[in-house]
C-alpha cells in the first residue's frame, strides 16, 4: 500500500455549518483530486471545525487544490503541513484471528503487539483486537508484521496533524471571536 | 395596521416590522434595490407570491418554463451588470433550474435563485414536490444557503447577493422552507452577515505588478488576451487604453466579443476553435501572453502544451484559483481587473514608458487579416440554391442583421444560441461595445437565447434586443415567446434555419466521413421529408424538409411578427421590417444552405498552429515563421 507519489496534509479550517464536510469532498470528487484519509473534529471553538485530508499532486499541482478549497465560503483556512515541521498521528484498531485450526497464535500475535508497543483492546476466545497510534508509517510496519496471522478487520482513523512549536493559527485574532 | 390574511391568520401589514417570512423576503428585496424578478409560483412558494402586491417595488416577469427564468436573469445580469434574481417553487421548479444555474455559475454571471422548500419537518421525508435542490446543485453554484427560520431571511438574501456579486461574480442559491416563509420575526434592513471565510482581494501585489511591467519593457510580440472577466469587471475602457499605451494586438474569448471594438485596428477578432487566423497566430507566436480575466478553456488554447509555446505568460484575474490552473503563469495578478488595468497604465505611465517599434509584429499580423479575412461561406449557398435547397449564406445574413441593426441602435443588444449560428453571430455581427453581446460560453446551453433576449429586454427596454437563433435551440425554449408578448418585452429572433443541428453535423462532415447520425432535424420514416415540399403557396423554393415546424404559423400563434426568407433579395428588407417593429416580438425566418460551415477551425484537442482556414488551408502550419521566429525578425 506504499504510494509512489508524494501526498499532502492539509489542514482546513471551516465554519462549524451543516453541509460544509459535503462541499469540501464534493470539490475533491469534482476536480477529481485524490482523498487518502480524511478526518474531522471541532476544534477550541465550537464554531469551528478541522478537516484534516491527505492527498496528492496526481491531478493538480497542491497550490491549485487550496486555493480551489479556499474559494468556497464556508472554509476559514487551509494550510499545507509539512512532515517535518509538524506533528502526524493517525489510529489504527486491527482485530486479529488468534486460532490457527486447532491452535492458539494469541502469545505470538500479542508478541507482535508488544514489540511495538502498541495496546491490545479487545481479548476474545478467538480474536484479539489491537490498538495503535502513531504516523502513518508505523502503523504500516505493523499492519505488514501481523499479515502472518489472519487479520479480521482493520479500522483506521484517517491521519491528525498539528504543526509543531508555537506556530499556530489564532482563530480569534485572524477571524475576530464575534464573526465566526 | 392589521388585515386579515389567507387561512383566518392575522397578518401585519407590511408597514410593520412584524412580517411573516414571505413578506420579509419582498421587502429585503425591496430594500436591495431589486427591480425585476423572474419565476413562476407553485406550493412551497405561494406565500411569497401571496405577498407580491400591485405596490411591490420590483416587477415579477412570469416566465413559462423555470429553465426560461435563469436564463432570462442571466441575460438581464450580463447586459446590465446588475445580479438577476430568480424565484421559483421547490421540487420539479427547482430542478428545471438546473441547466440554467450551470450556464450562469460557469460564465461566471451573478444571479441570486430563490427557491421554495417543503415545510423543515418535512425536510427528508420524501414529501410532495421534495427536491434536495441545495445538494443536486451543489457542484455548479458559487454558494447556498438553506433557510429553515423566518428571522435568517433578512440576512441571508443580503448576504447571497453580495456573494453573487463580490469577487469573481456567480450563482448563489437561497433555499427556504414553507416553514420559514409563514412563521413571523422582526424585519429590518441592513442586517449584518458574517462570512469570515470570503474576502476576496481587490489588488494584485506590488511584486508581481513590477514583474509584469519588466515583462512588459522586455517583450517584442505581446499580446492580449481578453476573456469574459474583462466584461463583468467592465474594464472595456481600460483595456483600450492598455492596448493602446503598449500598442499591443488584442484578441478575445468568445465571451468577451465587444470588450473592444471590432473596428478598433488594435483588435484581431475571436481566438479559439473558430477564431481568426490572425488571432492564432498572435498567441501562437507571441513572446508575451497578457491574459486578462481569461481562463485558458481548451476551446481558447486547443492543445494546451503547445498553446503560445514560446510566451511568458502575465495573467490578471479576480479569481486566484483560475491562475495556475491550466498553464503556469510567470507575473500572476490577483485582483479587480479593473483596478489592475489602472495599476498598470499608471505604472507604465510613470516610468515614462513608450512601446518600443514592433513594427515586425505587428505587419506580420496584418497581412494575416488582410489574406485571411472572414469566412462568408458564398459557395455552399450557390450549391445548395441549384439544388432548390435553402439559398441563403448564413454568414451573409448575420453579417446584414449587424449592420442594420447597429444602424437603428448602436447599443443595439444580441443574443445568440448555441451552435454554428452562434459562432457566424460571433463572427459577422460586428461587435463594437460590451454588455451588448449575450450567449452561452462555457457551458454551451442550447435553448439559451429566447429566454436570455427577455432578460435583456427587461434590463434594458431602450435598446432593440436582437436574437441570432438555431432551428433546434428555437425548439428548445420557444414558449417565452409567450411571456415576451404578453409582458411587452418584444424581442427580434433572426431565425438561422439550416434543417439541422449544424454545429453536430459539422463536425459529422468533418469527422465522421458524413454520417449524419441524428442531426438532421427534418428525419422520419423513409421518404417522409422528400414527401413534403416546404414553402406556403407562391413561396416555394425554400429547403425541401417536413415543415415541421411551420415556425411562422408558430410565432404567429404567439402574435409576432412573422417572416419566411427564402431569396437574397428578400433579406435586407425583412431585417428593416424586424427593426421597425417595437410592439411585437418578431421571428424572421431565413432559409440557409445546409451544408455551410464554420471556419477557420481548430479541431478539438488539436493545436491551434493546424488551424484550418478552409478544409484544406492550414496557414501557420506553412507559412514560413517556423517556431518563434517571423518573417524579418533575426
Ligand atoms: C442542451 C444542449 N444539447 C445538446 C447540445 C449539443 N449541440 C451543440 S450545437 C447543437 C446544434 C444546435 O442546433 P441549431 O440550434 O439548429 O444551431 P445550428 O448549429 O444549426 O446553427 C447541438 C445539438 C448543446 N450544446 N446543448
Ligand atoms: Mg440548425
Amino acid at each position: 500500500m506504499v504510494n509512489e507519489t508524494k501526498t499532502y496534509t492539509l489542514s482546513i479550517l471551516v465554519e462549524n455549518k451543516p453541509g460544509v464536510l459535503t462541499r469540501v469532498t464534493g470539490l475533491f470528487a469534482r476536480r477529481a483530486f485524490n482523498i487518502h484519509s480524511l478526518a474531522v473534529g471541532t476544534t477550541e471553538d465550537v464554531k469551528v471545525s478541522r478537516i484534516t485530508i491527505v492527498t496528492d499532486e496526481s491531478q493538480a499541482p497542491i497550490e491549485q487544490i487550496t486555493l480551489q478549497l479556499q474559494k468556497l465560503i464556508n472554509v476559514l483556512k487551509v494550510q499545507i503541513l509539512d512532515s517535518a515541521k509538524s506533528v502526524h498521528r493517525e489510529i489504527v484498531l486491527i482485530k486479529v484471528n488468534t486460532r490457527q485450526g486447532k491452535d492458539s497464535v494469541r502469545p505470538e500475535v500479542i508478541g507482535v503487539a508488544n514489540l511495538f508497543r502498541v495496546k491490545v483492546v479487545d481479548v476474545a476466545a478467538e480474536s484479539i483486537t489491537i490498538e495503535a497510534t502513531g504516523k502513518e508509517s508505523k502503523l504500516e510496519a505493523l499492519v505488514q508484521a501481523l499479515l502472518p496471522y489472519e487479520i479480521l478487520e482493520i479500522v483506521r482513523s484517517g491521519t491528525i496533524a498539528i504543526s509543531r512549536g508555537r506556530d499556530i493559527i489564532n482563530l480569534h485574532r485572524e477571524f475576530g471571536e464575534n464573526n465566526l | 395596521m392589521l388585515r386579515v390574511g389567507k387561512g383566518d391568520k392575522l397578518v401585519k401589514d407590511s408597514n410593520s416590522d412584524y412580517l411573516d417570512g414571505s413578506h420579509i423576503l419582498v421587502r429585503t428585496l425591496e430594500d436591495l434595490g431589486v427591480d425585476t424578478v423572474f419565476g413562476l409560483p407553485g406550493g412551497a412558494i405561494l406565500t411569497v407570491y401571496d405577498a407580491l402586491e400591485n405596490s411591490t417595488k420590483f416587477r415579477h416577469i412570469l416566465v413559462r418554463h423555470e429553465q426560461g427564468a435563469g436564463h432570462a436573469a442571466s441575460g438581464y445580469a450580463i447586459s446590465s451588470g446588475k445580479p438577476g434574481v430568480v424565484m421559483v417553487t421547490s421540487g420539479p421548479a427547482a430542478t428545471n433550474l438546473v441547466t440554467a444555474i450551470a450556464d450562469a455559475n460557469m460564465d461566471s454571471v451573478p444571479l441570486v435563485v430563490i427557491t421554495g422548500q417543503v415545510a423543515t419537518n418535512l425536510i427528508g421525508t420524501d414529501a410532495f414536490q421534495e427536491a434536495d435542490i441545495v445538494g443536486i446543485t451543489l457542484p455548479v453554484v458559487k454558494h447556498s444557503f438553506l433557510i429553515t427560520e423566518s428571522s435568517d431571511i433578512s440576512s441571508r438574501i443580503s448576504a447571497a447577493f453580495h456573494i453573487a456579486t463580490t469577487g469573481r461574480p456567480g450563482v448563489v442559491l437561497v433555499d427556504i422552507t414553507k416553514t420559514a416563509m409563514t412563521s413571523y420575526a422582526h424585519y429590518n434592513f441592513n442586517q449584518k452577515f458574517e462570512l469570515p471565510g470570503f474576502n476576496p482581494k481587490q489588488q494584485p501585489e506590488h511584486q508581481c505588478l513590477q514583474a509584469a511591467i519588466e515583462l512588459i519593457i522586455n517583450s517584442s510580440r505581446p499580446v492580449i488576451l481578453a476573456g469574459g472577466g474583462t466584461v463583468r469587471a467592465k474594464a472595456s475602457e481600460n483595456l483600450l487604453k492598455f492596448a493602446k499605451l503598449i500598442h499591443a494586438p488584442v484578441v478575445t474569448t468568445l465571451q468577451a466579443r465587444g470588450v473592444i471594438p471590432d473596428s478598433d485596428m488594435h483588435s484581431l477578432g475571436m481566438v479559439g476553435m473558430h477564431g481568426t487566423i490572425a488571432s492564432a497566430a498572435a498567441v501562437q507566436k507571441c513572446d508575451l501572453l497578457i491574459a486578462l480575466g481569461a481562463r485558458f478553456s481548451d476551446r481558447v488554447t486547443g492543445k494546451i502544451n503547445e498553446f503560445a509555446a514560446y510566451a511568458k505568460v502575465i495573467h490578471a484575474d479576480i479569481d486566484p484559483a483560475e491562475i495556475g490552473k491550466n498553464r503556469q503563469v510567470d507575473a500572476p495578478l490577483f485582483g479587480d481587473l479593473n483596478e489592475t488595468l489602472n495599476l498598470l497604465i499608471e505604472s507604465l505611465t510613470a516610468e515614462k514608458y513608450t512601446a518600443q517599434d514592433r513594427s515586425n509584429w505587428w505587419k506580420y499580423l496584418e497581412n494575416l487579416q488582410i489574406e485571411y479575412p472572414l469566412y462568408l461561406d458564398n459557395e455552399h449557398a450557390e450549391e445548395s440554391a441549384r439544388n432548390g435547397m435553402g439559398a441563403l449564406s448564413p454568414q451573409s445574413v448575420i453579417q446584414k442583421v449587424g449592420q442594420i441593426a447597429k444602424k437603428y441602435d448602436e447599443n443595439a443588444i444580441f443574443v445568440s444560441g448555441v451552435g454554428q449560428h452562434q459562432m457566424w453571430a460571433s463572427q459577422f455581427l460586428g461587435h463594437e461595445k460590451p454588455h451588448n453581446w449575450v450567449q452561452s460560453a462555457g457551458l454551451g446551453t442550447m435553448g439559451y437565447a429566447i429566454p436570455a433576449a427577455l432578460g435583456a429586454k427587461a434590463a434594458r427596454s431602450n435598446n432593440a434586443v436582437w436574437v441570432i437563433d438555431g432551428d433546434g435551440c428555437f425548439q428548445m425554449t420557444n414558449q417565452e415567446l409567450a411571456t415576451s408578448r404578453l409582458t411587452g418585452l418584444p424581442i427580434k429572433i433572426m431565425l438561422i434555419n439550416n434543417g439541422t443541428l449544424g454545429m453536430p453535423r459539422q463536425w459529422q462532415t468533418l469527422l465522421f466521413n458524413k454520417h449524419y447520425s441524428q442531426t438532421d432535424l427534418h428525419d422520419g420514416p423513409d421518404g417522409w421529408s422528400k414527401e413534403i415540399v416546404y414553402g406556403d403557396g407562391e413561396e416555394k423554393g425554400g429547403a425541401p424538409n417536413s415543415g415541421i415546424p411551420n415556425f411562422v404559423k408558430l410565432a404567429e400563434s404567439y402574435d409576432c411578427l412573422a417572416i419566411r426568407v427564402t431569396r437574397l433579395e428578400e433579406v435586407e428588407d425583412a431585417i428593416e421590417k424586424a427593426a421597425k417593429e417595437n410592439e411585437r416580438p418578431v421571428v424572421i425566418e431565413f432559409v440557409v444552405a445546409k451544408d455551410a460551415l464554420v471556419f477557420p477551425m481548430v479541431p478539438a484537442g488539436k493545436s491551434n498552429n493546424s488551424i484550418m482556414y478552409t478544409p484544406t488551408v492550414q496557414p501557420l502550419l506553412d507559412d514560413g515563421n517556423i517556431g518563434n521566429r517571423i518573417e524579418g525578425e533575426e
